[in-house]
């Protein structure tokens, strides 16, 4: 990595670059979804690559989630290496049977003479009283599914390198992001990168408590970190990027190391990410807890529409404060 | 044994069809796929092998008889999940658009399939880019169990294609030559640019929807009627194409036999091979979830 070359660029930006880098690279990526065409749709992510690429590669599609989302998993056996859009990740429920019945079991129901290198890009929209039906997140059901790698980066630079790491993978790999992070900046290489799938990353090194912070978590957990430091407390914020294959080491080395674990997800508690994270700490750094694993998530409920609803759905690091507060004293 | 679909009964449009193809075009397929891969020009001894699940089938005993898999036949993958490969057959042909490679898709589904949406969404997108895909429908007037009266308000299914202005043909899917004079037509459509191009096969199965118990006839799980089914018989496309064969002078009853000897011959002995070989080991039960990358 040459550091002269490296500048802050934006969440959205650094995916966009990914684009353009692994589509001049190789011509067999293509892009296909709906609205991209439309800054309404995926903002600044597909700038410029129409012009570039054409729209025979970048391909804006009707609202057919079923049908164009299996049309990249076909593409793909045949082999391109699409990457198929749902800018709301709620419509991508659609589509589900292309991209777990087809793309996931295929390599294993071929005896492996057949892959899919496709990218299923999910985008999160919380928030902005969308309601139940705009706002889900729905990654724990993907990383549920054998065959389906699963990322989930936080930054910028994470964002662009799981992003070339996912198009050159020669599986199906679940690209989920959240809106929120895409104004967020990092320092971001201008050069062509990749970030290991299945790779988590320490954001911040502490040693009384591990908080694993997944998605728009990680920046919360940080302001959390940060305001618990000026009271004495010590966080280590743990970022797994890829939810599947999960980075067990880097968990359990940090909960043995604090003896305190808090996961910070942005699904829904019952059964998701985070009770997976919990479960692989109670059964593989059980003697080195102080505390219960705590789960931050959000609560069984669909997505309300207004604002004071909203509030109360969302935790934010607040919450996460509050509850590495307990834990500590307790 | 796994499930296993036969395809006994609808052998000529599986034939009439894939005799155009290249090696290199594609074909997806369904449930009962048996017939699709061989005469995409499969191998019959990994076809047999795979329905035992044995490790030297083409899916490598992973699939079963609804996966079948051969690339290098164009035999891209088969699904039980009714309508499911479609949309597969769409991307393919998408990426032969791309590509320019000239290269044809064929989506093979059944009458069951046109109650799932994902069909109508693949024909208004192959329609409007004109992308080079025959969805060939062997309309056997079953599905699953349920006569075709009690699905659809319609059994004129090459209808709901016209609407997106495809190029639409029914044909008696139980005559070889009339099969293949539309596919002929369709193939060289679809490589100028002019597809896609669907086709209704009126056929009928001559087994039950699955077996091994319900492919033997009047079981009962099987509830069509005797004698629908021995009216079907009487028009068997192997029996019309050989009296055809005969009766027009293009070769000898007696050559006819020797033919069918020789097949009988290389079936049982695949059906004795597959029986010997080994399943796969349960250690390698893992292997094949994830591809190691390249």
């Amino acid at each position: 990595m040459c550091s002269e070359k490296i500048r802050k660029l934006s969440y959205s930006l650094a995916i966009n670059e990914a684009f353009h880098q692994t589509m001049e690279r190789d011509t067999s990526v293509i892009f296909i979804g709906q609205g991209v065409k439309s800054p309404w749709y995926v903002g600044d992510t597909a700038l410029g690559l129409i012009d570039r690429f054409t729209e025979e590669r970048v391909i804006d599609t009707p609202v057919s989630e079923n049908a164009m989302t299996g049309a990249a998993v076909g593409a793909a056996i045949v082999g391109m290496r699409p990457v198929v859009v749902h800018p709301r990740c709620d419509f991508m429920m659609y589509a589900l049977d292309p991209i777990i019945n087809e793309a996931a079991n295929w390599h294993y129901m071929s005896g492996g003479h057949s892959s899919v290198p496709v990218v299923f890009w999910g985008v999160i929209n919380r928030s902005g009283e969308q309601a139940a039906q705009h706002s889900q997140a729905i990654h724990a059901f993907f990383a549920h599914t054998p065959g389906l790698k699963v990322v989930m980066p936080a930054t910028a630079y994470d964002a662009k390198g799981l992003l070339i790491s996912a198009i050159q993978d020669d599986n199906p790999v679940v690209f989920i992001d959240d809106r929120w992070l895409y104004r967020t900046e990092d320092y971001v290489p201008e050069e062509f990168y990749s970030v290991p799938i299945g790779k988590g990353v320490v954001h911040r090194k502490g040693k009384d408590v591990t908080l694993v912070a997944i998605s728009y978590m990680v920046p919360e957990a940080m302001k959390a970190a940060e305001e618990l430091q000026l009271k004495g407390i010590d966080v280590e914020v743990v970022d797994p990027r890829t939810i599947k294959p999960l980075d067990e080491d880097i968990i359990i080395e940090s909960a043995k190391k604090t003896g305190r674990v808090i996961v910070a997800d942005v699904g829904w508690q019952s059964f998701g990410v985070a009770a997976q994270i919990s479960a692989l700490v109670s059964e593989k750094a059980f003697s080195s807890l102080k505390a219960p694993v705590k789960r931050i998530a959000l609560p069984d409920i669909p997505a309300p529409a207004s604002r004071t609803l909203e509030k109360a759905y969302y935790p934010m690091s607040a919450d996460i404060i509050t509850a590495i507060n307990k834990m500590i004293v307790d | 044994m796994c499930p296993v679909h036969l395809y006994t009964g609808q052998e000529a449009v599986a034939a009439g069809i894939c005799c155009h193809l290249n090696p290199d075009d594609y074909i997806f397929s369904n449930h009962r796929s048996h017939g699709h891969y061989l005469a995409k020009g499969g191998d019959l001894k990994k076809l047999i092998a795979e329905v035992y699940c044995k490790e030297k089938g083409c899916s490598r005993g992973r699939g079963g008889s609804m996966h079948v898999y051969d690339l290098e036949a164009g035999m891209m993958g088969s699904a039980p999940i009714v309508a499911g490969t479609i949309s597969l057959a769409l991307g393919a042909a998408l990426a032969s658009r791309i590509r320019k490679d000239n290269r044809v898709s064929i989506t093979f589904l059944g009458d069951g399939a046109t109650g799932e949406g994902v069909l109508y969404e693949s024909l208004n997108y192959a329609a409007l880019k004109k992308l080079p895909i025959i969805f060939v429908c062997e309309n056997n007037y079953y599905s699953t169990h349920l006569p075709i009266s009690e699905i659809r308000v319609s059994d004129q299914i090459y209808k709901v294609a016209q609407p997106f202005g495809v190029k639409t043909h029914r044909v008696d899917g139980n005559d070889v030559l009339a099969v293949s004079d539309v596919a002929r037509e369709a193939v060289s459509l679809c490589r100028e640019g002019q597809g896609p191009v669907f086709i209704e096969a009126m056929t009928y199965r001559m087994r039950g929807h699955v077996g091994p118990d319900d492919n033997i006839q009047g079981t009962h799980t099987d509830i069509r009627p005797k004698e629908e089914i021995e009216q079907w018989r009487l028009k068997d496309p192997l029996t019309r194409f050989e009296k055809y064969l005969v009766e027009n002078n293009v070769c000898t009853q007696a050559y006819l036999s020797d033919i069918q000897e020789c097949l009988q011959k290389e079936i049982e002995e695949a059906h004795h091979e597959a029986c010997q070989d080994a399943f796969p080991d349960s250690k390698e039960i893992a292997k094949y979830v994830f591809r190691e990358n390249t």
